[in-house]
């Protein structure tokens, strides 16, 4: 039985994660800032074949709180063998540009409070000798762009951060996992237009659980936007500087 | 992908926003023109609101309670009836009543009071719900049962989603001995002889419903297949064929219909001289049994980019074979039916929804291409024999029916009007009501 933090877990990839998991019998404690929809998917969770589920409530800006979680979740579930840390907003570009309060704030909750979970739970995991960190990026980090570069910056951080810990953590048998989804079906994302590039929440969530279990060490979801982001990373500034994406 | 609003008949239209609603512990919106979207699995435009918003209800799709000892599921409307096979069927539950597709939302469920194969047995998906939860966009949550808020309940059930956006569902599942059924087919060569069968087979089975060769004339007018069921205990490892796998999907819309005439008699011919349609003892699992169509994802792309209508009417028992008759004749002159032609003998139940299609009578349900004008003057011509009978149309699949013909359908139209959410409307609504403001 696996035993899994999920950090965000009002957020639809991670309910759909959440429900894999469920279905496969395990063991959950979810955290995220509302308590009525946290209840709610716990309910949902438990008649989907979860052994147990535990909610608590916290907001990711406060880091200074991440031992205590961390605490929490393993006393509550009697262990930790995986975590995924899914929260995030997708931040106001505009708003970013015109206010470092703005900034700074969505650095803290879409770069900072990752790694800092990350540290809390990559030095626990290295004790014990095992474990999965599994981190929401996003392909928006692979590289920046005029319409979202906050975020964008944000996530670039997050893949950095999750790639040099992946290293360290390799040989002392850790798995970290980078998650970049390309465009999801979320609440999120309402307000866009969707096309073909568009994935499920569901489609997402079955990709990470099969990646959590393989070992991967990135995983692009749905598989097409690594090759699209190969191209995308490839273009020249020279020329990638006069384009509007 | 959700479909943006597109309702099941494909019929040219705008796309529209699509807004979802993300937990049954929120507000709704401020706006002047809402209409709850559950699956988009009605046909017409009883699921589009047009110069509106579409409250997009997929993302309530919780289970929030199930009792494998009483068999009462509480679920969140946005939860398919496939999800609650899914946790029932393996404690012993199913749907007391099912649509032919499993691909539908609850709270779509509830709205269009649904009807299945055993509606002489069961009644609608209506008398099987609970109680629900109702929002109103003033922000009231009046929790509606047949003892609670009783007039509510009743507007709502077959209330087409304009009395408020139904949250959650509480619903009686039926015991059933595993997923497996087994019954028989039998050719019919006219509707007297369907309409004899229907009547004589209404006791013993829980399940008849019949197919029709809509291409067939003159001598042969009114042939088909007469299929019926019960739900059996699940055969001895080995002796049963194995449980359906995937499915297949229409990829891609042809550009033009693939149903005309010539396939449409191939069809129906063929379909009607297989061997199993004269099966003296048939075993089905529950998927291919009910729900045929959705083992073809996206099935509806084959009447090509103008879409199609169904026409689905009622009509009273004593009338039913002068009547059906006349329709057949039509429609095979026409030479603009379907293969989907389905028959079936409602029962007795007085449905519970003001506003609810299933009456006594028998059920007439064909697809119909949409070639524009014949097509619609075909579907009124119908209209006529349907209101000179004193039947009904189905909302649910309706996207023509005249203001007129709908309130003769539904006398109770101006009732259920009083329980119309002010902020709620439909592009059907405010066809059938004449009304032009949004």
């Amino acid at each position: 039985m696996r035993r899994i933090l999920i950090m965000g877990a009002t957020s639809a990839i991670a309910e759909a994660t959440a429900r894999e998991f469920a279905a496969r019998g395990a063991a959950l404690f979810l955290v995220g800032r509302n308590a009525d929809r946290l209840a709610a998917i716990a309910d949902d969770l438990r008649l989907r074949g979860a052994v147990q589920v535990d909610t608590h409530l916290m907001d990711a800006r406060e880091l200074s709180r991440y031992p205590q979680l961390v605490d929490a979740a393993t006393q509550c579930l009697g262990g930790l063998d995986t975590a995924l840390i899914a929260h995030g907003t997708l931040s106001d570009q505009p708003a970013a540009q015109a206010s470092i309060e703005v900034l700074l704030d969505e650095l803290q909750v879409n770069a900072l409070s990752h790694m800092a979970l990350c540290t809390e739970l990559g030095n626990r995991f290295e004790a014990q000798g095992h474990g999965c960190i599994a981190v929401i990026s996003s392909v928006a980090g692979d590289r920046g762009r005029q319409s979202n570069y906050v975020y964008g910056a944000a996530k670039a951080a997050v893949s950095a951060f999750t790639s040099g810990l992946r290293q360290r953590l390799h040989s002392k048998g850790v798995h970290v996992l980078t998650i970049k989804p390309g465009f999801v079906d979320t609440p999120m994302t309402a307000a866009f237009r969707k096309g073909p590039l568009w994935a499920t929440p569901a489609t997402v969530g079955k990709a990470i659980v099969g990646a959590i279990q393989r070992g991967t060490p990135v995983l692009y979801t749905p598989w097409f936007w690594w090759p699209i982001m190969q191209i995308i990373r490839n273009i020249p500034e020279t020329i990638f500087r006069r384009l509007k994406l | 992908m959700r479909g943006h609003g597109v309702s099941w008949g494909r019929l040219p239209g705008a796309a529209q926003q699509l807004l979802p609603v993300r937990s049954r512990h929120e507000a709704l919106p401020d706006l002047p023109s809402m209409l709850p979207w559950g699956n988009g699995r009605s046909y017409g435009d009883s699921c589009r609101n047009d110069g509106g918003v579409l409250l997009d209800s997929g993302a309530l799709d919780r289970y929030i309670a199930f009792d494998p000892a009483t068999g009462v599921i509480d679920v969140e409307a946005g939860v398919l009836l496939s999800a609650i096979i899914d946790l029932a069927l393996p404690n012993g539950w199913f749907l007391s009543v099912t649509p032919g597709t499993r691909a539908v939302t609850v709270g779509g469920a509830i709205a269009n009071d649904v009807h299945g194969k055993n509606h002489h047995r069961a009644g609608s998906f209506g008398h099987h719900v609970l109680g629900f939860e109702l929002l109103r966009s003033d922000g009231t949550v009046l929790p509606c049962s047949p003892t609670e808020n009783p007039e509510w309940f009743a507007a709502t059930i077959g209330g087409l989603g304009l009395t408020g956006l139904i949250r959650r569902a509480r619903l009686q599942l039926k015991r059933v001995a595993g997923p497996w059924l087994r019954g028989d087919s039998q050719r019919f060569g006219s509707l007297a002889e369907y309409i004899a069968i229907a009547a004589a087979s209404e006791r013993d089975w829980e399940y008849t419903v019949a197919w029709l060769d809509c291409s067939a004339a003159g001598r042969r007018l009114g042939r088909g297949i007469f299929m019926r069921a019960n739900h059996v205990p699940s055969p001895a490892a080995g002796a049963a064929p194995p449980a359906p796998g995937g499915s297949l999907r229409l990829p891609f819309t042809p550009p033009l219909s693939a149903v005309n005439g010539l396939s449409l008699r191939l069809f129906n011919t063929l379909y009607f001289h297989r061997p199993a349609a004269a099966a003296r003892d048939a075993l089905w699992h529950y998927r291919p049994y009910f729900y045929p169509l959705d083992a073809i994802g996206d099935w509806n792309r084959m009447y090509g980019p103008q879409g199609f209508y169904q026409y689905q009417c009622v009509v009273p028992q004593a009338d039913a074979e002068r009547v059906l008759t006349e329709m057949l004749q039509r429609i095979a002159a026409s030479g603009l039916g379907s293969f989907l032609v389905v028959l079936k003998t409602f029962g007795e139940h007085a449905a519970r929804g003001l506003l609810s299609f299933p009456r006594p009578g028998v059920t007439l349900a064909v697809d119909f291409p949409n070639r524009g004008e014949r097509t619609l003057a075909l579907l009124d011509a119908l209209d006529a024999l349907t209101r000179s009978a004193g039947g009904a149309v189905y909302p649910a699949k309706d996207a023509r029916m005249s203001a007129a013909a709908f309130q003769q359908y539904f006398p109770q139209w101006q009732a259920f009007a009083r329980h119309v959410d002010p902020k709620f409307t439909s592009s059907f609504w405010r066809r059938v009501t004449g009304s032009t403001t949004q």
